[in-house]
């Protein structure tokens, strides 16, 4: 237990730290950027406490907002993220979110990826929809989600097989 | 009331992530209006930390282009030193007619953003070295914001690269005035609104800061007029203004402290009574 909450809190400050420091100045054709930190939520342990992950989720995109002076984009997007988390768990993972039995160092990599695709659209597009905060502009919030969600996406599978310990 | 606990009990997440969301959408609300954002801004001690310590890492590798920048910026003023209208020789040298009206401050950018919808920079220098909200931020090709938060030891600065950031502009040629607005798109490009129809519009002219506001000085250089379209109504122009600023390139900057900014402003506000 102490293992993996030491693992989760390491965990919480480096994405932190590579999402503030590197990630938001990316800026690859001018506006894309990955946003990372959401790795922290993909990952949290689906047997812990909801209500502590909600409020961790919220705290990790507080800090972020706090680093990109976005005023509450990211703790909006990151708490919706979490809080509908059980329902992307169970669209993607199906029976074993059933049996409470997810490893997500042993799952298939079709499986993570339908897990990552679908919660990272749904973050960027909350995230982008309340940054632009302006329906006129839906065209430029669509673009910038699609785009954004496919660096994100590559990003996160990416470092999610490489840190994983266990896959063959 | 038994009834009530149950309830609270039993929906107890979804309450604590409607009550998280609550709090970062007036977070958001707030941030959307000028001055009010006080709270998550990165003018503090921990995000100042943090991008501090990654600007002295940063810095050594744009040194060449800062040198650069600087020699040009010290071969203008040198330029201008010499050519100074002051005659030097004159017995008589009337001091008070040189009293210098604006405090220059530098400061180093730790954090610049252009690519968002609504950037801040956050400098270096805050309420300890006198900087204070309001105060205008130029480097040596243009300007760059209005200061708009400020911390002991940072300060957040309002990009011209902002839905928020409004600020009174004119033509160099003749003295028709714009408000220099940004829509979002381009950070080469800023919008220059409610130009008068009678202006000598001809692309390539230098749009400057006008002398109506306390925050700038009279012609601060901005940018080169790019295009320009009538309005839907036909009686101003709309005029797109590429900036002399790389706004993607920000290194040392200047604040503007407008010494006489107080007595300007009692002074409008006694006329508004």
């Amino acid at each position: 237990m102490n293992n993996v909450t030491g693992t989760n809190i390491a965990r919480f400050i480096l994405l932190l730290l590579i999402q503030v420091i590197i990630c938001n100045h990316i800026n690859f054709l001018g506006y894309i950027n990955p946003y990372i930190y959401i790795i922290f939520i993909f990952l949290y342990p689906v047997k812990d406490e909801r209500l502590l992950f909600l409020f961790i989720s919220f705290l990790l995109g507080l800090l972020v907002d706090l680093f990109s002076d976005s005023g509450g984009v990211h703790a909006a997007a990151a708490v919706s993220l979490a809080y509908a988390r059980p329902l992307i768990l169970k669209s993607s993972f199906g029976m074993l979110y059933e049996h409470q039995s997810i490893k997500f160092n042993a799952t298939e990599i079709g499986i993570l990826i339908s897990y990552i695709t679908i919660g990272t659209i749904l973050h960027h597009l909350i995230l982008f929809s309340l940054e632009v905060f302006n329906v006129s502009e839906i065209l430029l919030i669509l673009k910038k989600t699609l785009f954004s969600s496919i660096f994100t996406i590559i990003l996160s599978v990416l470092i999610i097989i490489l840190f994983s310990r266990n896959r063959k | 009331m038994q009834q009530i606990f149950n309830f609270v009990i039993r929906n107890k997440t979804f309450l604590l992530f409607l009550l998280l969301l609550s709090i970062a959408l007036t977070l958001t609300i707030q941030s959307h209006s000028y001055h009010k954002s006080k709270f998550i801004n990165s003018a503090n001690v921990l995000t100042g930390g943090v991008y501090g310590t990654m600007n002295s890492v940063d810095q050594y590798f744009n040194l060449k282009t800062e040198n650069d920048i600087l020699a040009e910026e010290n071969r203008i003023l040198r330029e201008q030193l010499l050519n100074s209208s002051v005659v030097k020789d004159s017995s008589f040298i009337d001091t008070t007619y040189q009293k210098s009206k604006y405090r220059v401050t530098t400061a180093e950018v730790y954090k610049n953003s252009y690519s968002l919808t609504n950037n801040y920079l956050t400098l270096n220098k805050g309420k300890n070295d006198g900087v204070k909200q309001d105060f205008g931020v130029i480097t040596s090709n243009g300007i760059i914001g209005i200061i708009d938060n400020t911390s002991k030891n940072y300060s957040r600065t309002l990009s011209i690269l902002n839905h928020k950031s409004q600020i009174n502009a004119q033509l160099k040629s003749s003295n028709h005035i714009g408000s220099l607005t940004w829509n979002g798109k381009s950070p080469v490009f800023v919008q220059l609104e409610d130009v008068s129809q009678f202006a000598p519009i001809k692309e390539g002219d230098t749009i400057v800061t006008g002398g109506e506001s306390s925050i700038f000085p009279k012609g601060i250089g901005i940018g080169t007029i790019d295009s320009f379209k009538t309005d839907i109504s036909g009686d101003t122009y709309t005029i797109e203004v590429r900036l002399f600023n790389d706004m993607t390139n920000v290194g040392t900057v200047y604040i503007l402290e407008n010494l006489d900014s107080n007595e300007i402003n009692s002074l409008e506000n006694k006329s508004d009574e």
